[in-house]
């Protein structure tokens, strides 16, 4: 199910760069190849978006294509649900994620539900990006991981990218969905390296994990900033512990048979992802695994993630809440 | 169709036509719900007739209109089918939405309507972006939010018009004042004398039009539309007007009396209109009542047709979340949840 394409005309290359680098080219080249897509949301545009996703795109695109709203999520979240059903693809950028409940109106009652309400007669092409995620001494309004409230209602579609690829390939995807797609993005690694194809038509389907380690002891599927320091704990375990690290990617839908096959050779589970941790994206994946692989699991499978507190601002408290490296490999080394 | 266009003898009684349409198919509803008949809430636009049809007749038919939970009056005027409508109210396959939405949600993007909004204040934001979307494309076509007086307090529709205003999109706000917000009189939820004051914060004009009145809205809605494709940016129109019925069928109305009621129904809009087209000689007594049978008729005849049509497999219940498919709804429809996942 993990098969990225990569089938267009364009060069069989790679280049490095970062994850907001491969953000804004993801959407430079939507917005290149369609005149539907625009984008949307709070200083997108000569600001070039309040942690430079967007940053010089109104320069190529014009003010009319990259536009920038009055601090206003519901009216122009609402304004996507609407511009989306008559024909155009909106990319709204909701500037952190703790803003959402501002505009959930839209998104809940609106956007998820209007397909389903009209019989299937209407399209809804919205995405909408969204920052998640503590670590800048931001408080709780402007820090929160909140993308299991979203995963959890039907009728939109979720995802979280961990790196440069993936942030390209997904964001795409998203654009070129009929459906509504939320993005979250983790803001602690806007700066992440990697290689990003450069195939203009390189994508990633919604719905897929990604086995960005194999290992044979453990399974930990991780998101966002936990896949990056899960995958540097493997490094510093090799020999010891052989971990296998999945990037989860796409929240919902969710890739369940990359998860159980993994879990079916491993038979232990960690799940790593930045949320609160009662009702949410663990308890889905540990769900899916033990409703699938039950009599493969060797031990109790483990949470890591942020106790249901809200991130506090001091960095000394801050760091206390915040799931890290060392935390997946106390929970390895519970069951290993 | 007919074109519904008021300037025309035709289409004025084409306009009397809809007007009639509309309060027949919501009497019948109301008839239908007192039986027991229909599942759901229904909210009536008995009485507000002038209104949806003096906008839709001042739209073009590619013009887009949104709608509130009091939606039935806009659908027609907009020219949808009364017998999907009511296969629809039936929860019956072939109404507008498969049987999915109901009254409150009837839509035809096909047909400009938008949607019945089962959220007060919900629909302006959404005429904001298609009037955005003409915008973006360079079309001529106009979205009108039709809102009651009740979502005026509504922060989202703040929102949406001072967005519309601020990037002067082709959208019209029209704001059907029936008097009372749910149960709740209209001067006991804002300290203005007229809803359309709140334009000036906008920098967009604001009429207040006798809502009874369908040449009036007419006026009112044709100048804005004229605005909106000028790219003069949104018009804020106040009508006045009044619900016959309760907020929702049921409602045992104590916060009026009979009294209040039968001096808005001395005003009738339908009647007004009848009287004006009878004085200028476009339509006769007899071909009015001609008409009016012949309506009657037909929604009967709606009724009777939904009665006899299926209802959606439960299947049905599965599909139309997404365009696309996704495992965890297909696996759910088709049982393997069900029947346990594992093999052991």
């Amino acid at each position: 199910m993990s098969t990225e394409t990569s089938s267009g005309t364009g060069p069989d290359q790679t280049k490095e760069m970062t994850i907001r680098e491969a953000i804004r080219l993801a959407l430079r080249e939507e917005l290149e190849r369609d005149d539907d897509v625009f984008v949307m949301g709070e200083d997108v545009g000569e600001f070039g978006g309040v942690y430079e996703v967007t940053g010089d795109l109104v320069e190529q695109f014009g003010e009319k294509r990259v536009r920038d709203t009055p601090i206003s999520e519901a009216g122009f979240m609402g304004a996507a649900v609407g511009a989306a059903a008559t024909g155009t693809r909106p990319v709204v950028e909701i500037m952190f994620s703790d803003f959402m409940g501002v505009c959930s109106e839209q998104i809940i009652n609106q956007m998820a539900k209007n397909r389903y309400m009209f019989g299937g007669k209407t399209e809804m092409p919205v995405t909408v990006r969204t920052t998640e995620g503590g670590g800048s001494g931001a408080a709780s309004q402007h820090s929160g991981t909140i993308h299991t409230w979203f995963a959890h209602f039907p009728g939109v579609m979720a995802v979280a990218p961990a790196t440069p690829a993936s942030a390209k390939g997904l964001l795409k995807s998203a654009i070129r969905s009929d459906d509504p797609v939320i993005v979250f993005e983790n803001k602690q690694i806007y700066e992440q390296q990697g290689e990003v194809p450069l195939d203009d038509d390189f994508t990633i389907p919604i719905g897929t994990a990604s086995v960005e380690r194999e290992g044979e002891d453990v399974t930990v599927v991780a998101t966002q900033r936990m896949v990056g320091e899960s995958l540097e704990l493997a490094e510093d375990l090799a020999g010891q512990t052989s971990v296998e690290v999945i990037d989860l990617r796409s929240l919902y839908p969710m890739d369940t048979e990359t998860l159980v096959e993994s879990v079916k050779k491993t038979g232990r589970l960690v799940i790593a992802d930045e949320s609160p941790l009662s009702y949410g994206t663990h308890a889905e994946v540990a769900t899916r695994v033990m409703e699938n692989a039950f009599y493969s699991l060797d031990a109790p499978i483990q949470r890591v993630g942020v106790a249901d507190v809200h991130i506090p601002f001091s960095p000394a408290l801050e760091e206390e809440v915040l799931p890290h490296g060392s935390d997946v490999e106390a929970a390895i080394n519970r069951i290993v | 169709m007919v074109v519904l266009d008021i300037e025309t003898e035709d289409g004025q009684r084409e306009a009397l036509r809809r007007m009639l349409t509309i309060r027949a198919f919501d009497t019948k509803a109301a008839d239908l719900f007192s039986d027991g008949e229909l599942p759901g809430f229904v909210h009536l636009y008995v009485g507000e007739e002038a209104v949806g049809v003096g906008a839709c007749s001042a739209l073009e038919s590619d013009d887009y209109i949104t709608s509130t939970h009091r939606g039935h009056g806009h659908c027609i005027a907009k020219g949808l089918d009364p017998d999907l409508m009511m296969a629809e109210l039936f929860g019956k396959a072939n109404g507008y939405c498969n049987g999915k939405g109901g009254s409150m949600h009837i839509a035809d993007v096909d047909a400009g309507m938008l949607g019945a909004n089962g959220i007060v204040g919900a629909g302006p934001p959404l005429a904001t972006g298609a009037a955005l979307t003409s915008h973006l494309k360079g079309e001529d076509t106009v979205s009108l939010a039709f809102f009651g007086d009740g979502a005026v307090a509504q922060g989202q529709v703040h929102e949406a018009i001072n967005l519309a205003s601020t990037w002067g999109l082709p959208a019209v706000f029209l704001v059907e004042n029936n008097q009372y917000g749910e149960a709740t009189p209209v001067e006991k939820q804002h300290n203005v004398q007229n809803l359309s004051e709140t334009a000036e914060a906008y920098n967009i004009p604001g009429f207040t039009v006798d809502g009874m009145d369908i040449t009036a809205v007419y006026e009112a809605v044709k100048e804005a539309r004229k605005r909106a494709v000028d790219g003069e940016g949104p018009t804020f129109i106040e009508a006045e007007t009044y619900r016959y019925h309760g907020h929702f069928e049921g409602d045992q109305q104590p916060y009026r009396t009979e009294e209040d009621v039968a001096i808005w129904k001395d005003r009738d809009a339908i009647e007004t209109f009848k009287r004006r087209l009878v004085d200028a000689g476009t339509i006769t007594e007899d071909e009015f009542d001609e008409m009016k049978a012949e309506i009657d008729q037909q929604i009967e005849d709606a009724v009777g047709k939904a009665k006899d049509t299926a209802y959606p497999d439960p299947s049905e219940a599965y599909e139309d979340m997404f365009n696309a498919a996704v495992p965890e709804i297909s696996d759910f429809s088709s049982g393997m949840r069900a029947d346990g996942g594992e093999d052991r």
